[in-house]
């Protein structure tokens, strides 16, 4: 566990702490512990779990038909590239170099990629909206005026690049960075891959036109959509390894049942 | 402590989420009405993956039913249309082709006051119109051409369509080659019957002499080689009822997206 006025001073800009957890542990019973993510905090993170793992699949499958990038509002096999993957690609008139074509598989993954897209769109619509009614966002998400202090931040960031183990109390509550990181995945880099994505729709951008020309054309939009990809699947292998660092079974439970494990077993187990 | 479970599921709870969910039901029950009446159920709306298709079709059939594609200038023609792989050519198609496409037919039956059949000349009758507009295969690839044609509306006013027609078939004359359409499409101003190509004929890479282009979806939904478009009000009675031979291969009948 960190210095005592780490804790303190972590735990004191906090709205969710609850009191039991910045005093000494004690044999508190579980049932009277708060929540430590709320029930539409735990179902629409697995929800967004879900399609974002179908929409990676099937959106590699896409990727595979046509392995190359341009920029601009067009490009195909007789265009020069921005880029190209070197992978094998599956259809047999692209040019990748292999010999060989891999099996067609965009059938199902377009059906899989815009039905897993329609429901995290909706999950995100609930979310975001509850999230704004009920505070979350105000007191779990936006970083308080100490965090954002250079001291506070610059402190986060060294504990972070010596992959320090959080302390148990700080398991409360986000730390500066999580919150940040936070807050760009939900509202810079998740409405950019929609919009991306939607500005690839022929039929969308008759509607609105501007959403493809303001991105440079239509394989521009292809080409960003890409990359906004690569930035959620880098969140998320960050994500993952700072869970496996914290302790990944209570932080699982924690995201699954909404309790945290407190006392002694707290204690032992953050390895205090 | 004694008694914990009121707290969780007290009666209030219980009404409030019971009549939620009824009106939930009940509202989806609804919603599936209005959109059976108003076209927004597309034909693939069974399977897995219905919900997600028909919230799109929907979606978009409201977002863009008068919407036109965009348009592009002549300098963003594509130097280098790709013309994607196309079947070997049948022996039929051969033989039409040596005649310089001068017997290539366009039959129309189904819903229409009077079934006709079209040469490209006769089509060509028709004022010519021409849209600067982008082809995109779903595979992410495209291109930039300028289409010259009729539009498919003008033909299908001269057939004198029934009021009941809400889908057009179209066929190619490659064998199991055949996409569906809504009329919202198929009487867009840019749904074109295409015989011609930046200034020139219609190649046969590109789907010359005939091909349906419908801008506002993706390439396989502008078939190559058209012979021949029926009218229908149902598409029950085309292959496996999934509107398609796309739809039938595991791809969706709607390709806006």
């Amino acid at each position: 566990m960190g210095a005592p006025h780490d804790t303190i001073s972590r735990v004191s800009d906090s709205a969710c702490v609850p009191s039991a957890a910045s005093a000494v542990p004690t044999a508190v019973p579980t049932t009277t512990v708060p929540a430590r993510h709320s029930a539409l905090v735990r179902i629409t993170h697995w929800i967004t779990t879900l399609c974002f793992f179908a929409l990676l699949v099937s959106g590699i499958e896409i990727v595979i038909s046509h392995p190359r990038f341009y920029w601009g509002e067009t490009g195909n096999d007789l265009t020069p590239t921005l880029f190209k993957l070197p992978i094998p690609a599956s259809r047999s008139l692209v040019p990748t170099g292999y010999g060989y074509t891999l099996p067609d598989q965009n059938g199902w993954s377009r059906y899989l990629h815009f039905q897993s897209a329609w429901l995290l769109v909706l999950t995100g619509l609930l979310y975001v909206a509850f999230s704004l009614l009920n505070g979350h966002f105000r007191n779990n998400l936006l970083p308080g005026k100490v965090d954002l202090s250079w001291r506070a931040f610059s402190r986060s960031m060294a504990d972070h690049l010596r992959f320090k183990r959080p302390s148990a109390a700080e398991a409360w509550s986000y730390n500066v960075l999580q919150r940040l990181s936070y807050l760009f995945v939900i509202f810079i880099l998740f409405p950019f891959v929609i919009w991306t994505g939607l500005a690839m729709s022929p039929a969308f951008v008759s509607a609105f036109p501007a959403t493809v020309n303001v991105l440079g054309g239509q394989q521009s939009a292809r080409t960003l959509h890409f990359f906004v990809s690569l930035a959620l699947v880098l969140f998320l292998l960050v994500h993952v390894v700072m869970i496996f660092l914290a302790g990944f079974w209570a932080r699982m439970r924690a995201m699954i049942t909404g309790r945290m494990i407190t006392g002694r077993a707290a204690a032992s187990k953050e390895g205090a | 402590m004694s008694n914990p479970l009121p707290r969780k599921f007290s009666r209030r709870t219980l009404i409030t989420t019971g009549l939620a969910a009824t009106a939930g039901v009940a509202g989806l029950g609804v919603a599936a009405r209005l959109a059976q009446k108003y076209g927004l159920i597309p034909p693939d709306h069974s399977g897995i993956y219905g919900l997600g298709e028909t919230l799109t079709y929907a979606s978009q059939r409201l977002l863009t039913r008068h919407s036109l594609a965009r348009e592009f200038s002549r300098s963003q023609i594509s130097e280098r249309p790709f013309p994607n792989e196309i079947e070997p050519p049948t022996d039929e198609f051969k033989r039409l082709q040596a005649g310089g496409f001068a017997d290539w037919r366009l039959s129309i039956s189904g819903l229409v006051a009077r079934p006709a059949s079209f040469s490209i000349d006769q089509l060509k009758s028709y004022p010519s119109r021409s849209q600067i507009t982008m082809i995109q295969c779903e595979e992410g690839w495209s291109y930039i051409a300028e289409w010259i044609g009729v539009p498919l509306s003008q033909v299908l006013q001269a057939v004198d369509v029934l009021p009941r027609a809400r889908y057009v078939v179209y066929f190619s004359i490659e064998p199991d080659t055949w996409e569906s359409i809504d009329m919202a499409d198929a009487l867009h101003p840019q749904t074109f019957l295409t015989y011609g190509m930046n200034g020139s004929e219609l190649p046969v890479g590109h789907g010359g002499p005939l091909r349906l282009r419908v801008p506002r979806q993706v390439g396989y939904k502008n078939v190559k080689f058209i012979t021949h478009l029926t009218v229908t009000d149902s598409l029950k009675g085309f292959g496996k009822g999934l509107g398609s031979a796309s739809a039938e291969a595991g791809y969706a009948w709607y390709a806006g997206i």
